[in-house]
């Protein structure tokens, strides 16, 4: 057929040609004011730091040294490597790992549940997932932090009821902070897993259990399979906020539970004072966000071919 | 010429990319006409169509509307309007304030728009709904609007992009002696879009059938039907009998052919032909009739296939050879007490102007 | 004998969703409760009483407070006003534009803020603004504020766009309107549920937004979360309840009105 000949999905010439002035605003904003940035970023992980913040214009690598090595007090001790930073990176992939799967064990039989009511019922499913969302992310961690406290409701409820004698040590752990990014980006695994089922054909499952499937296994090897670029996206929506997160670790954590947007954030607004050591931490975290992205669209272009 | 074409198209093409899907038409529709662009989806047709509304460039060639050239004009600078297959009604708009659209863009204040509005309304019969949102409408009253709203400004041609393939086959056969009504009520030159050969045949004055970015044929639907210029024409519209033939002896508006399987064959053409040319000769089924003797005149032998009863016509298949078929269709009504049956050895009557030579 | 079985229902599932569901709400239901609370300590019960919500609008903190939730506001409807204008030009770019050299990577550029982490673009923002020597402060804020807006504002629209047929735009220029009138008396009107959730979106997103604004906001100058989050700090005061308690409801208040805002969008396409 012809270009569009005789659908209504033709290709309106009206913005056509105005196409670039239309876009420029957004490139420009953008551009300026966040591409921009991230490139001089990179320029200042490479360069000396000053006392009190700020950088001196002298090329070094001292920053990214830092990161991996120790060389003791005057900096003069052959080197050895640094476990510090690294184990802080370390954490985090830990921590938004965990918090991930905890989402993704939560949040799919959510979507589940929601995708498969009545036309009526599924909205108000919905609209009770999507509130929390909406809600300042700063309160719902601090409702988190006033929930778990050790003289907070929840080991009062459960001294009360002799659960327990003496309260639960759970704020300042890392159990605490991996509930923290749980309880932040619980919304972000349902929602877009909900979107997948919504398209999903559910006679592809009477199909299978017409075939002698059992329940579970249809599961696992009909619709799993089928929603995959929906369950994969919602991890990701989990993993990258948590890999990254500040307000959880900062106020649900403790020391022994820093973070890598604790660690940045010292560097410029807390004691360490450190820019380019804040800066090449922020790229070695961009770096990681940026793998995972790349891993992401690879997987969904391959599921389109 | 002292009348002016109201729209002439020469040399007229289009490229998307490597693919053409308009190769250099060239034809002009005259003031107050009714014109039919009919062929299979792909053909074309709506691209031509788009082109001439100034939704799509033209790659080369000129376009003239009443002499002026406006392939360069953006399609709000041409006085050309279209009425789309999907309506696009705006959804956000009253019928009023849709129909009224046009005027409000040109300026038009606001009691001259009201009274014209007043007046498209009363033409399309909708007066009782001019506050109507259109997803209040039926698909014919949507239709309807759309009319109204692309003749409110008084085009000097009509566009219309298969308008009535959305609506179903009882509105739709309402709607043809409508529309034809409209046209000649307005007198706006109408250019109508169809892969519908019933609704070409039908409303048109003219009729250009179309394939593969080609025109293959202008005509009035008389002259499309009866002497199509090629095989592609003749198979397109209306049913045929396509028989490979060629030419022994031309006498005078006579051509005999020889047919593949041997037979001998009387035929007309609009082509200039000569002897031992071959082509194809095409014959209506409905101009074929079925005897069980044998009589004077020119006739086919064969032996009756299957018959397929077809509400008013019954239709058969006659087996000239093994190879070669033909149908035939026949009113019930001049059917009564004759009884035919498989196998039945019958005699084809084929009138003097019933096979119609094509060129290859 | 097993039963015949639903492929639409597992067991358990309704359970984890209830309990999903509790523990989205458990914490807020806990702040809501006692920032009624009368006692002064956070954690005994001493009787229902609106204490603290006097607190927040007449107390010690309160002018902090109202100059923070001001600045919030402001920050946010500008940012969301910007942005939405900047996202609804680029959603018309991106999906009439065709197909043209460089789309995907426009697509890249307009999606950056939200694919670099929050903490990113808070040291990117800063360390820009400290190398140009651009005074922090509610500008500073609010420039940052509009680059985050912009692809949180920019999905709905699209999305919405790609909804709407080409064929409105033609019948408006085929009836006259030129590239502005088409625009204005027929694409925004249609556009229109998409383009309010897409500035809904963005003014919340602003609104929410602690950890760029802690960046680029230079001294003394608050937002609501920096505000709460300074007092958080020394910690949790019943008066910050309240406060919290009022952001939240004010939340909810806007998701409900996007809601019903999407619900007419949906009515509206409907058009067959």
């Amino acid at each position: 057929m012809a270009a569009g000949a005789g659908s209504g999905r033709t290709m309106s010439s009206t913005f056509l040609p105005v196409r670039f002035w239309l876009l420029m605003p957004s490139w420009l904003i953008i551009g300026f004011f966040l591409a921009l940035p991230v490139l001089l970023m990179l320029v200042y992980s490479f360069l000396t730091k000053e006392f009190r913040g700020g950088v001196i214009w002298e090329p070094t690598l001292a920053a990214y040294d830092q990161f991996l090595f120790d060389r003791g007090l005057f900096g003069d001790d052959p080197p050895q490597i640094e476990w510090k930073y690294i184990s802080i990176f370390l954490r985090s992939i830990f921590q938004a790992t965990g918090a991930t799967i905890l989402c993704l064990i939560i949040g799919f039989p959510t979507a589940f549940f929601i995708a498969t009511r009545n036309e009526n019922t599924k909205v108000i499913w919905l609209f009770l997932v999507t509130v929390p969302y909406w809600v300042n992310l700063l309160i719902r961690t601090v409702s988190m932090k006033f929930l778990i406290r050790d003289s907070g409701p929840l080991n009062e409820l459960l001294i009360t009821i002799g659960a327990i004698e003496t309260p639960l040590k759970l704020i300042n752990t890392n159990f605490a902070v991996q509930l923290g990014l749980f309880y932040s980006y619980l919304p972000f695994m349902v929602l877009p897993i909900y979107a997948a089922l919504e398209r999903y054909n559910f006679t592809f499952s009477e199909a299978a259990s017409d075939l002698y499937a059992p329940k579970w296994t249809i599961l696992r090897q009909i619709l799993i399979p089928i929603i995959k670029p929906g369950i994969i996206a919602g991890c990701i929506l989990v993993f990258v906020p948590s890999l990254g997160a500040f307000l959880a670790p900062d106020l649900l954590g403790g020391a022994k539970t820093f973070m890598i947007g604790s660690l940045i954030e010292d560097q410029f607004k807390g004691n360490a004072g450190n820019w380019p050591f804040g800066a090449a931490s922020s790229m070695i975290l961009l770096s990681l966000v940026m793998i995972v992205l790349i891993y992401y669209a690879r997987a969904q272009s391959k599921e389109q071919v | 010429m002292a009348i002016k074409d109201a729209i002439s198209l020469e040399g007229v093409r289009k490229d998307f990319g490597d693919f053409t899907a308009i190769s250099n038409v060239t034809f002009d529709i005259a003031d107050n006409e009714f014109f039919t662009l009919l062929g299979p989806s792909g053909c074309g047709k709506t691209t031509l169509l788009r082109m001439i509304a100034g939704f799509e460039e033209t790659s080369a060639g000129k376009i003239k509307l009443y002499g002026d050239i406006i392939e360069n004009l953006p399609p709000n600078k041409r006085p050309i309007n279209t009425v789309f297959q999907n309506y696009a009604l705006f959804p956000h708009m009253t019928v009023k304030e849709n129909i009224g659209f046009s005027l409000k863009m040109l300026g038009w204040s606001k009691s001259d728009i009201n009274d014209r509005v007043a007046e498209m309304v009363a033409m399309v019969k909708l007066e009782e709904f001019t506050d109507r949102k259109p997803s209040q409408l039926s698909g014919g009253q949507q239709q309807r609007v759309a009319l109204a709203r692309a003749m409110a400004s008084k085009p000097k041609l009509l566009l219309l992009d298969e308008p009535l393939s959305a609506l179903d086959l009882k509105l739709r056969k309402e709607m043809r002696s409508e529309l034809k009504r409209l046209q000649r009520d307005t007198g706006i030159t109408f250019i109508f879009v169809t892969h519908d050969q019933e609704e070409a045949l039908s409303m048109s004055d003219r009729i250009a059938v179309m394939s593969s970015g080609k025109v293959q044929q202008i005509g009035n639907p008389s002259e499309i039907y009866d002497t199509p210029a090629n095989r592609f024409v003749a198979d397109f519209i209306g049913e045929a009998n396509l028989l490979n033939a060629t030419i022994q002896k031309i006498d005078g508006e006579k051509i005999i052919c020889r047919l593949q399987s041997g037979q001998i064959l009387t035929s007309k053409s609009s082509s200039k032909v000569n002897v031992g040319q071959s082509g194809t000769i095409s014959i209506r089924p409905e101009k074929l009739i079925i005897k069980k003797q044998n009589f004077k005149g020119q006739y086919l032998e064969g032996k009756l296939g299957q018959s397929t009863y077809i509400g008013t016509d019954t239709q058969f298949e006659i087996l000239l050879d093994k190879e070669l078929s033909l149908t035939v269709r026949m009113q019930n009504s001049s059917l009564t007490s004759e009884n035919y049956k498989n196998g039945d050895q019958v005699f084809l009557s084929i009138a003097d102007d019933a096979a119609w030579f094509l060129l290859d | 004998m097993e039963k015949a079985f639903n492929v639409k229902q597992y067991n358990g599932f309704y359970f984890i969703t209830c309990l999903c569901l509790f523990i989205l709400y458990a914490p807020l239901l806990i702040v809501m409760i006692y920032s009624f609370n009368d006692s002064l300590s956070i954690t005994r019960w001493g009787g229902m009483s609106l204490r603290w919500y006097y607190e927040v609008f007449y107390g010690l903190e309160s002018e902090k407070f109202k100059l923070a939730a001001w600045n919030s506001l402001i920050i946010a409807l500008m940012a969301a006003t910007i942005a939405t204008i900047v996202a609804t030009a680029a959603s018309i770019g991106m999906v009439r534009g065709g197909h043209f050299k460089g789309k995907s990577a426009s697509f890249g550029l307009i999606s950056l803020p939200i694919m670099v982490p929050e903490i990113v673009t808070a040291v990117a923002t800063l360390i820009f603004f400290s190398a140009i020597s651009f005074k922090l402060g509610v500008l500073s804020i609010l420039v940052a504020h509009i680059v985050f807006c912009i692809p949180f504002a920019y999905l709905p629209i699209s999305a919405r766009l790609q909804g709407i047929e080409a064929s409105y735009e033609e019948a408006a220029q085929d009836l006259y309107a030129n590239r502005w009138k088409t625009f204005w008396h027929v694409l925004m009107p249609i556009m229109g549920p998409g383009i309010i959730s897409g500035f809904l979106l963005g003014f919340i997103i602003s609104l929410d937004d602690f950890i760029i604004t802690n960046f680029v906001k230079g001294a003394g100058v608050e937002t609501l979360p920096t505000a709460i989050f300074g007092a958080v700090k020394q910690g949790i005061k019943p008066n910050i309840m309240a406060l919290s308690t009022l952001l939240l409801l004010f939340s909810v208040f806007l998701v409900t009105l996007s809601y019903f805002i999407g619900r007419k969008g949906n009515n509206l396409k409907t058009n067959k």
